[in-house]
């Protein structure tokens, strides 16, 4: 396959960046889209310039590092794949391919395709997790619980938080992110204790990242690609009313 | 004032747009009575029909009406309106730069994505219906202490006159601009509810498991018969009162 890419290069967070056109000839269909980057930079250093920054990790769909919007959406345009697992198959010869960073003002691009994605972790930071002891494994498996509830918290245990959801949404909202994180927790006993202080102080983190306000289009669910539910942010909605309302 | 968090922004947006669906409700019921009037005089032959002005008239001489739930409910519309350019404020801020392929993201639908445009026709609407109806009957209530209909004189008579409500309301559906305006205006009405009734539903937490796709059902069943309502209204004024 032939390819026009046009791609974001941005020096650093503080210089304007612009799209760059490139030409890439022989790209294999079994390719997948970042070892088609690869390839791309090789053929620009050889040219004697910049290789074009991107996250990448785990190349495998888990950790939730690669990002990058291609023509217009993140991970690209095949559905439930994250931009590592997505293969050039999914282009033909002589297309063009727009490559740029997460969109957000809480995802700064750090350079060219690189976003600063801490506002996740501070979020996470700030309430994200299970502060009272919950014991060993077989104190765990001592609880029971229906099997709805564990399945629907490992549901929402599947965001690799690349994201993607703030990309697509047309606010740059968080939300999708956010309330899987919390409705995890929520659904488990160890978890639920703390729900209330859970949700306010997430949502007060999140709004303090600068994040936008979901207006329920349901972008983010679609481009998710871990396919986490809407239902989610009703359920963390639904909290932070009863937080709000009861407070403990 | 402690600052609001973007979820609340979000409540009082689902809380005030429930109470419009309720207000929305409650006058479409009303003017169908017109049009069992309308259909009762012109097609069936009665000689006297005034289930349209008796309770035209309850609603604009009752004080709890008048004095207690006009200006909530005017109180509702204004935050409702406001705090939809507050949210589209910082939603704008959220993402100072855009993307420069557009974004492609999967949506459900161009409601959803469109609420802005669809409630600012909603809002140049009731501009004209309020010309059309509520400032004229305001002024007369209030101000000037006499009642017209349609182009003829105004006199204290007709403002006593309790069946003034129902020619008043024929008289504005005769003209063919005015009933476009309204029936075009409707149409985006009901793509705003498609995505309000069930987004109000989804924001106050209430959709969830099995009543997921039952929401989303009603709210365009909603947003298909209460829109179509009042375009029968105005249709039947039109061609047959």
């Amino acid at each position: 396959m032939k390819l026009t890419l046009h791609v974001w290069r941005q020096k650093d967070a503080q210089t304007q960046g612009k799209m760059v056109d490139y030409t890439l000839d022989n790209v294999s269909e079994d390719m997948s889209f970042l070892e088609m980057m690869d390839v791309l930079n090789q053929q620009i250093i050889e040219g004697g310039d910049e290789p074009i920054a991107f996250d990448h990790d785990c190349r495998e769909g888990i950790c939730g590092m690669c990002s990058m919007v291609i023509n217009g959406q993140p991970h690209g345009p095949q559905q439930g794949t994250t931009t590592c697992q997505l293969h050039m198959r999914s282009f033909k010869d002589g297309d063009s391919i727009y490559i740029e960073p997460f969109r957000a003002k809480g995802f700064p691009v750090v350079r060219d395709l690189m976003v600063d994605r801490s506002a996740f972790d501070r979020i996470i930071q700030s309430g994200g997790f299970v502060s009272v002891g919950t014991g060993a494994a077989p104190d765990g498996n001592a609880i029971p619980i229906r099997k709805e509830e564990a399945d629907e918290a490992f549901n929402a245990a599947t965001c690799i938080g690349c994201g993607a959801c703030v990309a697509s949404c047309k606010n740059a909202s968080a939300m999708l992110f956010v309330s899987a994180k919390i409705a995890q927790l929520d659904r488990l006993p160890q978890g639920k204790v703390e729900s209330k202080e859970r949700v306010r102080s997430m949502v007060a983190q999140m709004d303090e990242e600068g994040f936008g306000n979901c207006t329920n289009t349901g972008a983010c669910s679609a481009e998710c690609p871990k396919g986490i539910s809407l239902e989610n942010i009703a359920r963390m909605n639904r909290l932070y009313l009863q937080s709000s309302v009861s407070p403990t | 004032m402690a600052k609001l968090s973007s979820l609340s922004r979000k409540y009082i947006m689902a809380f005030s747009g429930l109470f419009l669906i309720l207000f929305l409700t409650q006058h479409m019921t009303i003017n169908l009575l017109s049009v069992v009037d309308s259909l009762r005089l012109n097609v069936f032959g009665a000689e006297e029909s005034n289930l349209f002005n008796q309770a035209a008239y309850f609603m604009g001489n009752n004080p709890v009406v008048q004095f207690a739930l006009q200006p909530v409910l005017i109180a509702g519309f204004m935050i409702h309106m406001v705090m939809a350019f507050v949210l589209q404020a910082k939603n704008a801020a959220a993402r100072p730069d855009g993307y420069q392929y557009g974004n492609k993201a999967r949506a459900y639908n161009w409601a959803s994505m469109n609420m802005l445009i669809t409630g600012g026709v909603v809002i140049g609407f009731l501009g004209l219906h309020f010309y059309d109806f509520w400032i004229p009957e305001i002024t007369a209530k209030y101000v000037t202490g006499k009642a017209h209909i349609g182009d003829g004189p105004a006199t204290e008579a007709i403002l006593a006159d309790v069946n003034r409500f129902y020619p008043e309301l024929v008289h504005r559906m005769k003209y063919p601009w005015r009933v476009a305006i309204y029936c075009g205006s409707f149409v985006l009405l009901g793509l705003h509810l498609n995505h309000g009734f069930q987004s109000s539903f989804q924001t106050t937490g209430v959709s969830q498991g099995k009543y997921v796709e039952g929401i989303k059902k009603a709210s365009t069943a909603f947003a298909v018969i209460v829109p179509l309502m009042f375009i029968v209204v105005a249709l039947v004024h039109f061609f047959i009162s």
